[in-house]
């Protein structure tokens, strides 16, 4: 379990480099900033009960019926949250969280984003649609949908959003 | 589907064929009424019949073999072919609903079907659900509390795998035209031939409308142009993908 905890963390800090390239974060509320550099950037901490933003379907609400597949199964581990090292860029302080359920990262999620040229400011003022992130992913399995060029009705039989439709109608 | 009255239960997807495509539905709680969903769909149908050019029966196609004169065409035919006539003046002529002569507007009534769809399920009380017609998407709110709506966006060049992922909270709206699905089909007007230096474009920005045509308008345009272009339009990102697999990133997204 150690090995994996740190193999994950090596994963992090890759990731981290690479986001830092194109990333877009902002904070899920209008409640100010991102959470600051508060927790200490050293690579491979776990952090609290996966109960990040992006979630481990523990919302108390109206909780979707859904999502009880995710929890149930008696193998599957709870997902946790692991906070990267903090990298310093070109374009500023990028520090990232990702959380790992069964051995696969689930979610990506920012901690720090300092941008040192001021841009942050510009980001906030931003009257468009609100970006929460933007990361690369290979995984698809976290999408709720997917844009792509317009596909034909045979060839959305072969989409990635024909799987996801499918996963959603079971 | 059956029209039953009263809510449905939440969260629900659904999937339409319409327009030669796929159009999909999930709507998160707090919902609305399963009613509300089939006049989403019906209205759908309608437009389809309204516009196809696949269609002989279509009333744009009786506008373009003179059986129907524009002026007595139906309001929804006027008011699309109007909008397109001011697209076409804001895109610089790259999107065009008028080509040697006849009229062909698939290029709006995609994203504007989705848009309307998804305000007919907001104004029957529905606040998080998002729609996506063949691949331009509209999402309202969020898929759940603490999270916006995960947006894929696939790389042109590996149609099956994703290039980049969008999270974002409603109103948003995500378009990609380009060649990956059905070839080089969007012409550049000003010259009649297909544009092919853009594998694809995809545009964010709050409404579908928008997104759609600006991405469509992007292509035809070419990689300089469009990037200047698009730069100059408010509240919009976009993502240029070249031919080559190079991309070019518009507007707010930090690198």
């Amino acid at each position: 379990m150690k090995r994996l905890i740190l193999a994950t963390a090596g994963t992090v800090a890759g990731l981290a480099a690479l986001l830092s390239f194109k990333t877009q974060t902002h904070p899920l509320t209008n409640a100010g900033a991102l959470p600051s550099a508060s927790a200490e950037a050293s690579s491979g901490s776990t952090a609290g009960s996966g109960a990040s933003a992006a979630g481990s379907g523990s919302d108390s609400g109206s909780a979707p019926s859904s999502s009880t597949s995710r929890n149930s199964s008696k193998t599957s581990s709870a997902p946790k949250t692991y906070i990267g090292q903090a990298v310093t860029t070109r374009y500023g302080i990028v520090q990232v969280k990702a959380t790992v359920a069964n051995s696969k990262i689930t979610d990506v999620a920012f901690v720090q984003l300092t941008a040192f040229d001021g841009r942050s400011q510009q980001i906030n003022s931003y009257a468009g649609p609100l970006l929460l992130q933007e990361t690369i992913s290979q995984q698809s399995a976290r999408v709720d949908t997917i844009s792509g060029a317009t596909y034909t009705s045979d060839g959305y039989r072969q989409s990635l959003q024909s799987a996801l439709d499918q996963a959603g109608l079971k | 589907m059956t029209a039953v009255a009263g809510p449905a239960a939440v969260p629900f997807s659904h999937v339409e064929e319409c327009m030669g495509t796929v159009f999909s539905f999930r709507v998160a709680a707090p919902g609305m009424t399963r009613t509300a969903l089939t006049d989403a769909i019906a209205w759908l149908h309608a437009i389809d019949a309204l516009f196809s050019t696949y269609r002989s029966d279509s009333e744009i196609s009786h506008v373009n073999t003179g059986i129907l004169r524009l002026a007595d065409a139906s309001p929804e035919v006027r008011y699309v072919l109007a909008e397109c006539d001011r697209l076409r003046d804001e895109t610089d002529g790259y999107f065009s609903a008028r080509l040697d002569g006849r009229l062909d507007p698939s290029g709006y009534v995609k994203g504007w079907a989705v848009q309307h769809a998804a305000n007919l399920l907001a104004a029957a009380g529905s606040v998080n659900h998002c729609v996506n017609g063949g691949g331009d998407v509209f999402c309202a709110g969020r898929p759940e509390p603490g999270r916006g709506w995960r947006i894929g966006i696939t790389d042109p060049h590996q149609p099956r795998h994703l290039r980049t992922t969008v999270e974002a909270a409603g109103p948003v709206a995500v378009a990609t035209s380009g060649l990956a699905e059905r070839g080089a089909h969007i012409l550049d007007p000003h010259i009649g031939q297909p544009a092919t230096d853009l594998a694809s474009v995809t545009v964010i920005a709050p409404d579908l409308l928008t997104a759609d045509v600006y991405a469509t308008a992007a292509v035809a345009m070419g990689p300089q142009r469009a990037a200047a272009w698009l730069s100059s339009r408010p509240n919009v990102r976009a993502l240029l993908i070249d031919s080559s697999a190079g991309e070019q990133f518009i507007g707010d997204w930090i690198r």
